[in-house]
């Protein structure tokens, strides 16, 4: 492991070149992939910024003001306690690229140890590695991620585990699929045959270069995890009152004064769309982008 | 041929064992249980005998490997039991819900595939061109958009503009098919939408494939419809992973309907999930989750058994 | 004198959905230290496979190998560890058999750090240096990724790392096929260099005679998993017993013009026969110009003709 620091200099230099290289090429073949990422990376400064550019106190209620319409001082109105729709929009955002991006990376990368584990070893272990994840695929996502939370109860890090788990089997297919082709690479049989432990053999050897599918599964897996935060918060199995989530938003009170006060059905919900929107375009062009298969000429 | 399926099915047997272990032992970790809800509505205190009593009732006051085994035989003669909150047999809490659910899922799968089909192949014709990005844009849309708020803004749409909302009490389609459609053509279209994306995005991605055969690319020149006669037999293998992603969306919403129907108040399986779970209905529970289950693992079974029929290279895997 | 690799009877077969392929079928040999065999036989003949199981990287079905005086078929995972450094492998493809992820310093370095060989960083880093250039490459070399670099580049770094574990046997799986001709020839005299320098023992594996020509000290030559003749280079070139290496000699171009034109060709008819189902008798027959009905049932063993050159051939002293 020392060596990686003592060469790290000069590898780094060029893979920040090869870097840049590669964004701009993304940006200007790709445009749609561009905006995305651009939204993306809006959705993360709106989040780390919540506080400062927040109008107001999203936990804060004026019961002067419920249910006002939008207007200057409230540009996307106020919900049924009289709080700030655009402050908690964009608190909002706090929860959900930290939903998004803790299920998605952890359910993308313990999902791609498990399908590189079963490809590495093979035989049993695959043979019952697979059937474990047939059994969690089976279980429609939304229901297990309900099994999880009515066990677990309500509440973010909850909410993280619900969602992660049914990703994991989703992640471990992919990456299992990629991991068979690279088991049979001469480059994972020298490591084999250096005596090297089969844990540095996985995550290592083979588990860097599953790299393509991850990175495709990942970006895949930030949206799916945002939207289904939001169906969950929905359905009150989700985060909990007062915390500001789109999906508790849209609950209850929204259907309810959905005729009296449209805003605050429509706002939450198209924060979503333009969430996940953004991470599907700019996933779809990495996707193209990273698998050569799969590019269209 | 014959030799496969008996495998697949065989292979079948250990997944559905493992979700219903799976899904017994999960039931019983999540805390508190049927007793207590059902009596924590009364303030004046129930008696420790009572809940002893009710237990008993229930089967629950004997030990884990008892309850497993009891559960363990019943589903070995196809019996799901009672269920504990209502005390109706399960399959008769079951039969209704099912019909709605089963009947929202089809006519979803029917706006998807109307919707899709036409879509997907006009893109994969019209590729790099302003067809295909509005398309790709609008299906890329389809999956960001949660359909139960797509629903919400249907009911909004109605209220606002029509002073009307969709019936709520629910009306079988042979007793009278125009009430029924009338409640359920908004959950459909609201899921369809996010469905035909997904089943757009494969056909475009098929089709080019189909496309991208020699024999094709040297027919570019000619017109549209000349291509789509010579691409003719070609999309019929073409079609496999487009049916593929149809059958395992349908499969999916056989349990994957519970926020839509939150929203439009159906009282459908999802819905009953949701409750089973909240009162802690251990064995309405266990026959849901089996059945969804069993859904999508038969449905799994019909795709591969599709793929092994047009590719008998599959078999020998 | 004690040989430091045994092989006895080593039979491996692999199962598949259609039968049973029999890859290598009852093979021996021993390598003395210092020793270089040719280990020859057209694609699939089971030569690599052998190669795989002395390395455990397949399990053999059965027989023995004693390497150091150790029986490896039966050894744990862990008691494997420790053998496994003292026995490394080149591999034939050198754009697959590098970690496209690492640098080639990582690469080198790595088995020097888990098995402790070179202890600190700065340490290791001179080791890595050292070991670049006594393949014949730059320090600077370190900081390339693999896809930098050319094919004999690669294939230096891949003599590079068996050489950081300091092995006493190295397995080269046809080490140079992938190569230029050009290159070929460099390769190859880096590995004798090395060989007298660390007195290293080489299983050198080649789908021809002219490549092993060079580098053997004895060589064995293989048809479909089993060893067809086995003697000293001299004694092989000269006088080969077995008609399957006189095929495969007389398909070697001779240096010399002259020699050359006389060079009588022995074109072998058909295919390599299926190893799911091998022939009866002498597996060669089929495709032998001088076989006789005994040898389409007989299996012939390898016997030896002069002490030190066997041959499986019923008819080797008539031929």
């Amino acid at each position: 492991m020392a060596t990686v620091e003592t060469f790290a200099d000069v590898p780094e230099a060029s893979a920040a070149a090869r870097w840049r290289t590669f964004v701009v090429d993304f940006c200007r073949q790709r445009p749609l992939g561009a905006i995305g990422a651009a939204v993306v990376l809006l959705n993360l400064v709106v989040a780390a910024l919540a506080n400062v550019i927040s109008p107001y106190d999203p936990l804060a209620t004026d019961y002067g003001a419920m249910l006002a319409a939008p207007s200057r001082a409230h540009w996307l109105g106020t919900d049924a306690f009289g709080r700030d729709v655009l402050t908690r929009i964009l608190y909002g955002s706090r929860t959900a690229m930290l939903v998004g991006f803790s299920c998605a990376f952890i359910g993308a990368t313990l999902g791609a140890v498990i399908g590189v584990t079963s490809a590495y070893f093979g035989g049993k272990v695959d043979l019952l590695i697979q059937r474990v994840m047939d059994i969690f695929l089976s279980f429609p996502l939304i229901i297990l991620a309900l099994a999880v939370v009515a066990m677990l109860g309500t509440g973010l890090e909850n909410v993280i585990a619900a969602i992660t788990v049914p990703m994991i089997p989703r992640a471990a297919l992919v990456a299992r699929s990629s991991a068979l082709a690279i088991r049979e690479m001469p480059y994972v049989d020298a490591a084999r045959a250096a005596g090297f432990r089969h844990g540095r053999i996985i995550l290592r050897h083979m588990s860097p270069n599953v790299m393509a599918p991850y990175l495709i599964m990942l970006t895949a897996f930030l949206g799916q995890a945002i939207l289904l935060e939001a169906s969950l918060s929905f359905l009150g199995l989700g985060v909990s009152e007062p915390t500001p989530a789109w999906g508790l938003m849209l609950r209850g009170a929204a259907v309810q004064f959905a005729e009296s006060a449209p805003w605050m059905a429509i706002f939450p919900g198209l924060a979503i769309s333009l969430a996940v929107f953004a991470f599907n375009l700019f996933g779809d062009s990495l996707r193209d982008a990273l698998d050569p298969r799969l590019r269209t000429q | 041929m014959t030799k496969y399926i008996i495998k697949r099915l065989l292979l079948m047997i250990p997944t559905l064992l493992g979700v219903a272990v799976l899904i017994f032992f999960l039931m019983r970790v999540v805390p508190g249980d049927i007793v207590e809800l059902r009596f924590s509505g009364e303030t004046s205190g129930v008696s420790k005998e009572t809940l002893a009593i009710e237990r008993a009732r229930l089967g629950l006051d004997k030990p884990l490997w008892h309850q497993f085994v009891t559960y363990m035989t019943g589903l070995a003669r196809f019996d799901l039991g009672t269920s504990m909150w209502t005390g109706a047999p399960i399959h008769e809490e079951i039969k209704l819900r099912f019909a709605l659910t089963l009947q929202v899922a089809i006519m979803s799968t029917i706006i998807a595939v109307l919707l899709a089909i036409p879509l997907g192949v006009l893109a994969a014709l019209k590729q790099d061109t302003w067809v295909d990005y509005s398309v790709r844009i609008f299906s890329i849309a389809g999956l960001a958009t949660p359909s139960f708020w797509l629903g919400i803004l249907f009911i909004l749409v109605l209220l606002v503009f029509f002073k009307w909302l969709p019936p709520m009490v629910y009306t079988p389609f042979w007793v009278n098919p125009w009430q029924n459609m009338l409640q359920l053509i908004w959950p459909a279209l609201a899921v369809g939408y996010r469905y035909s994306a997904v089943a757009t995005r494969m056909t475009r991605s098929a089709m080019l494939e189909v496309l991208r055969e020699d024999y094709i690319r040297t027919a570019r020149a000619k017109g549209l419809w000349q291509k789509l006669i010579l691409t003719r037999h070609a999309l019929k293998n073409a079609m496999l992973p487009v049916l593929t992603v149809i059958a395992l969306e349908f499969a999916f919403l056989m349990g994957g309907l519970v926020v839509t129907e939150q929203v439009f108040n159906l009282n459908g399986l999802g819905l009953l999930f949701v409750e089973s779970v909240a009162h802690r209905d251990y064995t309405l529970t266990q026959a849901l989750v089996l059945l969804v289950a069993a859904s999508f693992i038969v449905v799994n079974f019909l795709v591969d058994l599709a793929y092994a029929w047009i590719d008998p290279r599959i078999r020998f895997r | 004198m004690t040989a430091l690799l045994e092989v006895k009877n080593l039979v491996k077969h692999f199962e598949v959905s259609r039968g049973l392929v029999r890859a290598v079928d009852g093979v021996s040999f021993s390598l003395e230290k210092g020793e270089t065999l040719g280990l020859v036989g057209e694609s699939g003949c089971g030569k690599t496979t052998t190669g795989r199981c002395i390395l455990q990287l397949e399990r053999a079905t059965s027989g023995s190998i004693l390497f150091e005086g150790r029986e490896l078929t039966t050894l744990d995972q862990s008691e494997l560890r420790a053998v496994r450094r003292k026995m490394q492998v080149i591999f034939q493809d050198p754009y697959s058999s590098l970690n496209p992820r690492m640098t080639v310093g990582q690469i080198i370095a790595e088995p020097l750090a888990v098995h402790g060989i070179v202890r600190g960083s700065a340490a290791r880093a001179a080791r890595v240096k050292d070991l670049l250039s006594r393949v014949g490459l730059l320090p600077a070399h370190a900081r390339r990724y693999p896809h930098e670099m050319s094919g004999g580049q690669r294939q230096r770094v891949g003599i590079a790392r068996a050489l950081a574990m300091e092995p006493s046997l190295i397995i080269c799986d046809e080490p140079v096929s992938a190569l230029d001709v050009s290159i070929q020839a460099q390769i190859i005299n880096l590995l004798e260099d090395l060989q007298s320098e660390f007195g290293l023992t080489y299983l050198f594996i080649a789908h021809d005679l002219a490549v092993v020509r060079h580098i053997s000290d004895r060589v064995a030559v293989m048809y479909l998993g089993k060893i067809a003749e086995m003697a000293d280079r001299k004694t092989i070139y000269d006088n080969p017993r077995h008609p399957y290496t006189k095929a495969l000699l007389s398909a070697v171009p001779i240096p010399d013009p002259e020699l050359e034109m006389k060079r009588e060709r022995i074109v072998l008819g058909g295919e390599v026969p299926s190893p799911l189902n091998p022939p009866s008798g002498c597996v060669f027959h089929p495709r032998c110009p001088i076989a006789v009905e005994r040898c389409t049932h007989e299996i012939p063993v390898l016997r030896d003709l002069t002490p030190g050159h066997g041959a499986a051939c019923h008819l080797a002293e008539i031929a």
